[in-house]
């Protein structure tokens, strides 16, 4: 019986995405999750150092939930130093300040980040363009000088210290958390499970309204979406995700830097995203990673690696819009 | 006499000091074709955009099916059942022709479901299917919107708006940019809808307004200066002055 042009006209993967699907791109997709845990589980063994993986897991993560506001609905924040800063400071809070455990300090951590991602959200959503880039840019300077001057509850300029976490109990068992192997596991299990939600909210008819808010607002609007709630939602949900990578950051380091909080870490964030390819899946890790390891290999020989970096960064711009990930995938689809 | 399906009351939309749109009234019955003309800057954008919820008027009440909608926000205005396309094409460029479609049927089921997999709500699928298929674009629901032709790109955001099952469509110039050839298919595909529907069109080809539409509204500066059949239009002093006149050398 041959096809009825009904069902040869709604191959369900494309239905689901809206590219056309291959083989090898189909099989990314369907799993996704598990071959990012796999990655990550042999990351501390492929990078020269541990110290290293640990710091991909958590900016990858970072770029994750900055990616779902960034590349999946079109929102450019600068404001998300005051997610990953705020989840870091809030779990360090809760530990040094509170004598918290460490996994109701991420709770706080990660809550706290969403509240804070809930008021910056409202406030700043109904910009658009550069505006809404201005108004997430001030907002989290706002965040930056609250924790500068609360320096008794914060450390102020030198940081918040004094939390480490050296054991940690996983249902009965004690696991040392001075072991950066041991650790970087622990940590990876909540990266694993956000990366879960993430994609399980992209494949969710949720995830069909943002990309369609990215792609035509105003057609959106017009279908009967509430746009602006739909934005607010997933601010929210980003704020969410990179206040967790913030509370993953605080266990790692046992320490919180002021500079979490500022500007240049949302500035690092954003181009971790567009290095990796804003709007694919695994494009925020493979940014992370790409300028980490860029960092630490030219850092070992010149003190302005920066400028590495930015050159890099601006030939990305200008040839490969997509990203490193983004370009790959566009090619393989297309060949 | 039937109950008008939409009536607008003294409406009025100023931008600052300038006046686009002042004290219309009209009612639409339903399953008629109403064309609003006139010339460049008449006013029948911001009114296509107050009935549509995109604008809300300065003055003025809009009433659906006796229920008042002055000042409900745009996306409601679907709901309730009134759909439009736009005067510049207006879809979903990088998606899908079948996903254009479908995300704008899933509007009415879901909404902000963030944990159930989209292949849940299958049904949006058989109706993406047949609104495509109402608009003749069955057969490339696969292809990447941006990639169809712009005769069926109109065709698309018509069918976009289709899914949605409204009792009244406002067509923003659904021919603009038109050959002969797209422009046919297109009068076809209105006469089509019409027979269920409750058409409201912006357009400037008067050939195809005469035959397609049931009434004729005129708008100048704002105004709304006649408002009858085609043929009484053809025939109004007023309307060939400040409107034919300027394109056909009637003056």
């Amino acid at each position: 019986m041959p096809p009825s042009p009904a069902s040869a006209a709604a191959p369900p993967l494309a239905a689901q995405t809206g590219v056309k699907a291959t083989g090898f791109g189909a099989m990314l997709q369907r799993w996704r999750v598990p071959l990012s845990v796999l990655a990550l589980c042999l990351l501390p063994w492929v990078l020269p150092s541990q110290a290293l993986a640990v710091n991909v897991l958590v900016f990858g993560l970072f770029a994750v939930g900055y990616n779902l506001l960034f590349g999946y609905t079109g929102l450019l924040s600068f404001g998300h130093a005051a997610f990953f800063g705020g989840g870091a400071y809030l779990t360090g809070i809760a530990i040094a300040h509170f004598g918290l455990g460490w996994f109701p300090a991420m709770l706080v951590g990660v809550l706290g980040a969403g509240v804070l991602a809930a008021i910056m959200g409202a406030l700043s959503i109904r910009t658009r363009g550069i505006y809404f880039s201005m108004v997430t840019l001030a907002l989290s300077q706002l965040v930056y000088y609250v924790a500068l001057q609360a320096s008794a509850w914060t450390g102020g300029e030198n940081g918040l210290r004094g939390f480490t976490v050296s054991t940690i109990n996983l249902f009965g068992f004690t696991v040392d958390f001075l072991d950066p192997v041991k650790k970087y596991y622990v940590l990876m299990v909540f990266a694993a499970l956000a990366l879960w939600f993430v994609s399980r909210l992209l494949n969710s008819p949720f995830g069909a309204v943002i990309e369609a808010i990215r792609e035509n607002e105003t057609r959106a609007r017009a279908c009967g979406y509430d746009v602006e709630r739909t934005k607010l939602i997933v601010f929210i949900l980003s704020g969410l995700i990179c206040g967790l990578a913030g509370a993953l950051s605080a266990l790692h380091l046992a320490i919180v830097p002021l500079d979490t909080l500022h500007y240049q870490t949302s500035g690092l964030v954003v181009m971790m995203t567009l290095l990796g390819g804003a709007g694919s899946f695994f494009g925020p890790f493979v940014g992370a990673l790409v300028f980490l390891l860029i960092e630490d290999v030219a850092s070992l020989w010149t003190s302005h690696w920066q400028l590495i970096v930015g050159l890099i960064f601006i030939a990305f711009v200008l040839f490969l819009p997509k990203g490193i990930w983004g370009t790959l995938i566009s090619r393989r689809t297309q060949g | 006499m039937t109950t008008p399906l939409l009536s607008v009351e003294n409406i009025g939309r100023s931008f600052g000091g300038f006046v686009a749109l002042a004290d219309i009234s009209a009612s639409f019955a339903p399953r008629q074709v109403t064309a609003i003309i006139g010339p460049n800057g008449a006013g029948k954008s911001t009114f296509f955009n107050v009935l549509s919820g995109v604008l809300p008027p300065s003055t003025g009440a809009i009433r659906f099916k006796g229920k008042d909608l002055t000042g409900l926000r745009q996306h409601k205005f679907v709901h309730l059942g009134i759909a439009r396309s736009y005067q510049i094409t207006n879809i979903f460029p990088e998606l899908s022709v079948h996903e254009n479609v479908r995300v704008a049927a899933q509007a009415f089921v879901a909404r902000y479901d963030v944990f159930s997999n989209r292949t849940r709500y299958g049904a949006l699928d058989e109706k993406a299917n047949a609104a495509l298929a109402a608009v003749g674009l069955h057969a490339k629901g696969h292809r990447t919107a941006k990639a169809l032709a712009h005769g069926e790109q109109r065709a698309l955001e018509i069918a976009i708006a289709l899914v949605a099952d409204p009792e009244l469509l406002l067509l923003d110039e659904p021919t603009a940019g038109m050959g002969p050839e797209e422009t046919k298919d297109m009068v076809a595909l209105i006469e089509r809808l019409a027979a269920e529907r409750t058409i409201l069109l912006v357009e400037h080809k008067m050939k195809m307004i005469l035959g397609l539409s049931d009434r004729i509204l005129v708008l100048h500066h704002g105004r709304l200066i006649a408002d009858g059949t085609p043929q009484s239009i053809q025939t109004d002093k007023e309307v060939r002055r400040v409107y034919l006149g300027q394109n056909d050398g009637y003056a």
